[in-house]
């Protein structure tokens, strides 16, 4: 089981949300993030010029068997790229176990709906 | 102004009872989403606050005694008729349905609510340079004396009968009562106050919401039309010609600090835009009654090129913080406009006075003259202001107060929720 971490552009998220949806991917979860970095952005007010290290991206959650990490990292990495500076990360993480609050269930089985996969 | 009986006049009264209420859209909504669109999210509803508070507590104030200080007749010929119009209109005392103002022939009451607009828009002005800093209650102290001390003795003087009027000084919609005015009055208080705690010279504050600064300059240049093209106070080709000078003044402006800003940061920017206008329209309202199309370009172009200067170069180098540029733009736009006044006014509008550029070289000295003087008394009546209120009520909100933002600490509302 594990955890794939995507910080991509914001433009990007329709694409990549496309890409999941095609990988079979049912869930997941994202929110607006912002971040700093060496990426400076001139912005102006008023005829006074000054630069702005505030980078906003959209930070995407998916937990996946371990059987579909490559397939999502690779949906991930080919949606979210644009080829110029700045189009992101991809991270991904071991997940110790998951629960399924409806029933109880554990581990991989919590993951996805067993009936359909068949 | 002088009452006598003439007959009513239908077309300038429904022309005045337009322009008066295209004034009070300047305060509100205009100027509070102006600058209520370039404060921080935090500090949205105090600015907006202020303006509405401005607009009933002035208004209020208008007619228990403003107005008949500023165009009352009880002191006439006496030494201090020069200052105090009288109270003999005190809450509009004698002022009834069948009073008629000549010679426009509208009535006294419409007379006395277009000016009314007027003394609520001035100290309204002055928020530019206090926001995000400022107590309400101190707030709410200084306007309403600053409003006595400063607006109505300077009314009085330039369009009650005063002495500035008397000498000859031109302005037609209130370049020194109320640009000027107000505009020093800022830079006063944005000096005395202090920079806002996290404001650096070199990194501006970004405003929380452009579309707000556009609709406010918009309904701005809208109103403006009945502050300029009012100030007449007839429907006739005066009016037309400050109707068409306004609106050709605000586009040259803009459009030149449009260029100033491409050149200058590689950017036409949107807020550069309305700040450009906002500047012009300021600089023509003394000169609306005294210039043409000429006239129009000219100031256009030398204020919006010198305002400009004021807000991208000279106050950053010299660090204070007028937050809004109230000072940059009113303050600078209005003392342009007054003494360019004395440069562009020609005989063919005015009638009579004209300005250097036609070879009267006197015109421009009485206008130098009010303009300073305007400087002067609204500089030092502000300051001891500030002195008096500061030392009984404070003026500026506490650290965490300022961080957090006024709207919560202040008005205990949040703006979006």
């Amino acid at each position: 089981m594990k955890k794939i971490e995507a910080i991509i552009r914001k433009t990007k998220f329709e694409d990549v949300k496309e890409a999941l949806l095609a990988a079979d991917i049912e869930w997941f979860s994202y929110y607006d993030v912002r971040g700093e970095g060496k990426m400076r952005q001139a912005r102006i007010y008023r005829g006074v010029m000054y630069n702005t290290s505030c980078i906003e991206r959209t930070l995407i959650n998916i937990v996946v068997r371990d059987k579909n990490v490559e397939k999502v990292v690779s949906a991930v990495q080919k949606a979210a790229q644009t080829g110029e500076i700045g189009d992101g990360r991809i991270f991904v993480i071991p997940i110790e176990d998951a629960v399924r609050i409806r029933t109880g269930e554990r581990g991989d089985i919590a993951l996805y709906n067993a009936e359909q996969e068949k | 102004m002088t009452l006598l009986l003439t007959a009513l006049n239908t077309g300038n009264t429904a022309w005045m009872t337009i322009a008066t209420i295209l004034v009070m859209l300047m305060t509100i909504p205009g100027l509070a989403l102006f600058y209520g669109g370039l404060v921080r999210t935090k500090n949205i509803l105090s600015v907006v606050m202020q303006c509405l508070v401005c607009t009933a507590v002035l208004s209020i104030m208008w007619i228990a005694f403003g107005y008949s200080w500023v165009f009352g007749t009880g002191f006439h010929g006496t030494g201090i008729g020069a200052v105090i119009g009288g109270f003999d209109k005190v809450f509009l005392h004698g002022v009834g349905i069948h009073s008629i103002m000549a010679p426009a022939g509208i009535p006294e009451i419409t007379f006395c609510l277009f000016q009314c607009m007027f003394a609520v828009i001035t100290p309204a002005l002055i928020i530019g340079a206090f926001a995000e800093r400022l107590k309400f209650s101190s707030f709410l102290v200084f306007t309403i004396l600053w409003s006595i001390l400063v607006y109505n003795p300077m009314a009085h003087f330039v369009w009650g009968g005063g002495w500035l009027q008397q000498l000859g000084a031109l302005d037609f919609a209130g370049g020194t009562v109320v640009h000027i005015n107000a505009g020093v009055a800022a830079i006063v208080m944005a000096v005395m106050l202090g920079r806002r705690s996290d404001y650096k010279p070199n990194k501006p504050i970004p405003a929380t919401n452009v579309v707000f600064v556009f609709m406010g300059a918009a309904l701005l240049w809208l109103g403006w039309f009945g502050f300029n093209a009012g100030s007449g106070l007839t429907a006739d080709g005066l009016d037309a010609n400050a109707f068409l000078v306004t609106h050709l003044c605000t586009c040259v402006a803009a459009m030149t600090w449009m260029v100033i800003d491409w050149i200058h940061n590689g950017r036409p920017t949107t807020v550069g835009v309305c700040t450009g206008a906002v500047a012009g329209l300021v600089a023509i309202t003394p000169a609306a009654g005294s210039t043409d199309v000429l006239g129009a370009f000219g100031i256009g172009i030398i204020t919006s090129v010198v305002c400009y200067c004021m807000v991208a170069i000279v106050k950053p180098k010299l660090g204070y913080d007028d937050a809004l540029d109230a000072f940059g733009v009113h303050g600078i736009g209005g003392i342009l406009g007054s003494i360019l006044t004395g440069v562009f006014a020609t005989a063919a509008v005015t009638g009579g006075p004209k300005g250097a550029l036609y070879g009267d070289w006197h015109q421009l000295g009485v206008q130098i003259l009010a303009t300073l003087f305007s400087i002067v008394y609204s500089g030092v009546i502000t300051f001891l202001l500030f002195k008096l209120i500061d030392k009984f009520m404070g003026m500026r909100v506490g650290k965490r107060v300022e961080e957090e933002g006024l709207d919560i600490y202040e008005h205990g509302e949040n703006a979006y929720n």
